[in-house]
């Protein structure tokens, strides 16, 4: 097998992989048999930090401590049980092929890629789609109530872009019982004093001792106080970035601000353009709007999209004159049925958001602000029965009348697609270490897995599998190397960071200007949203990547923070966090201007088929998909920061492709 | 629409709390009553204030963090929601609204009306768990669990430990969030191993946090968001019973 000793840069500029040689199917199975380990009575010598407790960092925490390492767990919220994994809805993968339908390890690696538009790392995902049958073993015999068939097994439903039924479901709180388990796991852990819990505790910087991260400074989120932690080696489980945008399904608390602050002390950023703009949200209805509500994309089960086919009609309904019931059959446009016949209303997320997105914009949005699509239930409901449905999808439908103040049951939901989900993350090797040795990036906060589009039900898939399955294995391969407890929070590094986290804090409290942080966050998240969002053009990211820094610039001279930094501080949290997501909005748009194709969820309005293109006239794909230029960009683009306002400089990792030839992505 | 707010304001765990009068204006019925709060906290800082300070994360009902009592009830008087769930459309123009902190004296105050509700993390820890390490679970459908009892534990696991039933209680007991957690994990056959030692660690753990006695008000039961039956307290009892006597023969 391949050395993984080193994952730094190549002197011609591409990353190392640190990928096992040998044949795909086995390369995980090989790497376990020879990776190092550490001896039982050595491990509780060494100590890890985790940052996190969502699905990736408390099922690392949790299986670290059985392990026998000394962990300390550290999470903003103030359980471990709140972090935002617990809002994932649908389901989780797993290639069990209970369904009889298919399925196989191969079938869920294939899909994954395909779905990633061909923009992933084969071997990650292969080791993946393996690990996901033991996950589900693992839940099951947590506890975990997943839905069950009236003879004692285990059900599956369906989710984009797949044609086999893999996802196993806990209602529409998947996430939640997921969490659950291991949050139970992580606290038995906790009980036995393994993991020690540092909940309401902000990680603020990562601390670098001779090119090695051993430690983090945090910030108690109810006295005030800044200290540090060293560890033999350093795990962030921090989840994504979509709160850049502002508005967003994720929690309000979620940011960048771990990753941000492992990225300016070395560790590189890779593919931040992937985003993920989830179809089936309720729509904005006001500027005084805090954040957006998703509905499951399982809801695509059973659920139909359309918009009418008139833009005479869709403005009555706007304005009330028509009701969705009004428009008969034949007026109706079951776009996704009609441009994706054998993927239909299940088509991957990026190609659903997109669609919508084309309706809207030709006019036929259906809510008052036009921005808003038909998810309509009422065949299913003729053809199953309420019952049925409500059994299925009974607290989906109960939070949208919450919400939106209609009946799902009585009249179809309107949808529009948001910012759900953050492909891009810290870049990676096979061991999930970063470029800084010693920093391994876990979950959503990596960039690992999903390429350029993730699909339905495997976000929860990957956490677990990075939290529970890989890092247990990898960590020591770098732990190996490491003499436990050689650094200690004695090291000048450690005061040193501490200052600077100390100096900027009294930075952002002298400020003493006249607007609260969250009119620039705003501000931020809508500049990013019209430039950096569904669609995107040179002229755009030109133009967000001038407006940026003056953003900065206001934020810099007039956020007010009331209060003080010795206590509870919500408006100073969010100052630390806006002002770190302003930084890494440049990033975000530098990614996306550069990456001159369009891909999954990165669509750049310049690179579309049309009708001139060989695929179009063949009726293989639609005018308007993604275009992707493999020639020029199949490769990871690693960003390392080079100071404030200075542009990042790019490094590439290659993506090979041996088992499976990237094509142009047909859902047709 | 326009408001009156009568806030708990409480600087610290050990200052002296009083209720503030707020105006709130121009609230848009749309607005979520989270919202109607971002509304009011961004007047306060403008004018020179300190926002009220208020737990809250996800905003759709599910992370549990957010824990006000609206008019005197936790998560306000409409049945199976969250704080962020309620709406303003719900409130009439001109209203009074009276918003407080969970109270209970396991849940010290730490800001406003931010509480501190780890003691609910120390009762998972005594035993709210399936002891199962990493890597050593047998074959998912090598148990058949029927649907009727996978279904009850679900119900019994949707708790989000919002804490809303131990500020309902005039005693603050604890007995639903416990109850429920020991009702998921014993009613499956997975946690079946672990019964006894549970629900007594559970309980010995519950009362050394402070929380009071059950006396079968069902207030508990009637503000918790996810609708959890009382039911999961008199299954609790008889486990608890059952294993006290065991453990008492057993010396």
């Amino acid at each position: 097998m391949a050395s993984n000793a080193s994952s730094q840069s190549s002197p011609n500029g591409t990353l190392n992989s640190a990928v096992p040689d040998g044949p795909l199917a086995t390369k995980w199975t090989d790497y376990k048999a020879h990776a190092k380990l550490i001896n039982p009575a050595n491990k509780r010598k060494y100590s890890v930090i985790v940052v996190g407790s969502g699905l990736a960092g408390g099922a690392a925490a949790a299986t670290l401590s059985e392990l026998g390492y000394q962990v300390k767990c550290f999470c903003y919220q103030d359980s471990p049980r709140r972090a935002h994994s617990i809002a994932a809805q649908g389901g989780i993968n797993g290639a069990k092929n209970y369904q009889n339908d298919g399925d196989s390890v191969w079938r869920l690696f294939y899909d994954t890629i395909k779905g990633g538009d061909f923009r992933s790392r084969e071997a990650n995902v292969h080791r993946l789609a393996e690990i996901s049958l033991q996950i589900i073993d693992q839940c099951v015999a947590q506890g975990v109530p997943f839905a069950r068939e009236y003879g004692g097994a285990l059900a599956n439903r369906s989710f984009g872009g797949a044609q086999v039924s893999r996802t196993f479901y806990a209602r529409g709180q998947t996430g939640q019982q997921l969490l659950l388990g291991c949050y139970q796991a992580l606290e038995k852990e906790v009980a036995k004093g393994g993991v020690k819990m540092y909940s309401r505790t902000e990680m603020l910087d990562l601390v670098v001792v001779n090119g090695h991260a051993k430690g983090i400074v945090v910030r108690d989120l109810v006295t005030g106080e800044i200290s540090s932690h060293a560890g033999d080696a350093v795990i962030l489980a921090t989840g994504g970035y979509g709160n850049v945008f502002f508005l967003s399904t994720n929690a309000m608390g979620c940011n960048v601000t771990a990753a941000l602050r492992a990225h300016k002390r070395g560790a590189y950023f890779a593919n931040p353009c992937y985003t993920q703009i989830h179809p089936t949200c309720i729509p904005v209805s006001g500027d005084y709007q805090s954040k957006l509500t998703l509905m499951s994309e399982s809801l695509r089960n059973d659920g139909r999209i359309w918009v009418p086919k008139s833009r005479e009609d869709a403005a009555k309904i706007r304005s009330g004159e028509l009701m969705a019931k009004d428009i008969p059959e034949e007026a109706r446009d079951y776009y996704l049925e009609r441009k994706y016949p054998s993927f239909g209303n299940l088509a991957p997320r990026d190609i659903s958001s997109r669609s919508a997105k084309e309706a809207c914009d030709d006019g036929r949005g259906v809510a008052k602000t036009g921005l808003g699509v038909f998810l309509d239930f009422s065949d299913a409901i003729r053809r199953l029965g309420k019952d049925t449905i409500k059994a299925r999808y009974g607290n989906l439908f109960q939070m949208y009348e919450k919400i939106a103040g209609e009946d799902p049951y009585e009249t179809p939901m309107k949808i529009y697609p948001a910012v759900h989900y953050t492909m891009g993350g810290l870049w990676v090797d096979y061991n999930l270490m970063s470029n800084i040795p010693g920093l391994h990036v876990l979950g959503e906060a990596n960039f690992s897995d999903h390429g350029a589009n993730r699909l339905g039900a495997s976000a929860l898939m990957q956490g677990l599998a990075d939290g529970y399955f890989v890092i247990p294995a990898t960590l020591p391969t770098y732990l190996a190397g490491q003499k436990p407890g050689a650094v200690t929070t004695a090291a000048p590094e450690f005061q040193q960071v501490e200052d600077e986290v100390k100096g900027r804090i009294a930075q952002l409290m002298s400020v003493k200007g006249a607007t609260p942080v969250d009119a620039f966050h705003r501000e931020l998240g809508l500049l990013l949203w019209n430039q950096c969002g569904m669609a995107r053009t040179e002229a755009g990211l030109k133009e967000a990547l001038a407006e940026i820094p003056r953003i900065r610039e206001k934020f810099w001279k007039d956020v007010r923070i009331p209060g003080d930094p010795d206590g509870v501080n919500m408006e100073l949290e969010k100052a630390w966090r806006v002002a770190d997501f302003i930084d890494f909005a440049e990033i975000l748009c530098y990614d996306a201007l550069t990456r001159e194709e369009s891909c999954g969820g990165h669509f750049r309005e310049e690179h579309q088929f049309t009708d001139d293109d060989e695929d179009v006239r063949s009726g293989y794909t639609n005018p308007g998909e993604a275009k992707r230029h493999d020639e020029r960009f199949c490769h990871v683009a690693a960003w390392e920061y080079k100071g404030p306002g200075v542009p990042p400089v790019l490094h590439k990792e290659p993506l090979d492709f041996e088992a499976v030839e990237p094509s142009v992505r047909s859902y047709k | 629409m326009n408001l009156t707010l009568k806030v708990w304001r409480q600087s610290g765990p050990d200052a002296t709390g009083r209720i503030e009068t707020y105006e709130a204006r121009d609230i848009p019925s749309e607005a979520s009553f989270l919202e109607m709060l971002d509304i009011v906290n961004t007047g306060i800082i403008e004018s020179g204030g300190e926002p009220i300070h208020f737990d809250h994360d996800c905003r759709e009902g599910i992370c549990g963090a957010c824990s006000l009592a609206i008019n005197g009830v936790p998560h306000s008087k409409e049945s199976g929601i969250t704080t962020c769930q309620v709406h303003m459309r719900k409130f009439r123009d001109g209203d009074t609204i009276w918003i407080e902190p969970f109270r209970a004296r396991s849940f010290p105050v730490l800001k406003d009306l931010m509480v501190d509700r780890s003691a609910f993390d120390r009762i998972i820890a005594a035993g709210g768990y399936i002891d199962v390490r990493t890597g050593s679970a047998p074959e998912a459908n090598g148990i058949p669990i029927g649907k009727e009892d996978a279904d009850a534990a679900f119900d019994a696991a949707t708790c989000i430990g919002c804490g809303a039933c131990v500020a309902a209680c005039k005693n603050a007991s604890a007995m639903l969030f416990t109850g429920a957690k020991a009702y998921h994990l014993n009613t499956l056959p997975q946690g079946l191993a672990e019964k006894d030692g549970r629900v007594l660690a559970m309980v010995r753990q519950m009362d050394a946090e402070g929380f009071g006695n059950c006396t079968n008000q069902y207030e508990c039961e009637a503000v918790c968001p996810k609708e959890i039956s009382a039911d999961v307290i008199s299954k609790l009892n008889r486990d608890y019973a059952a294993a006290a006597l065991r453990e008492a023969v057993a010396g």
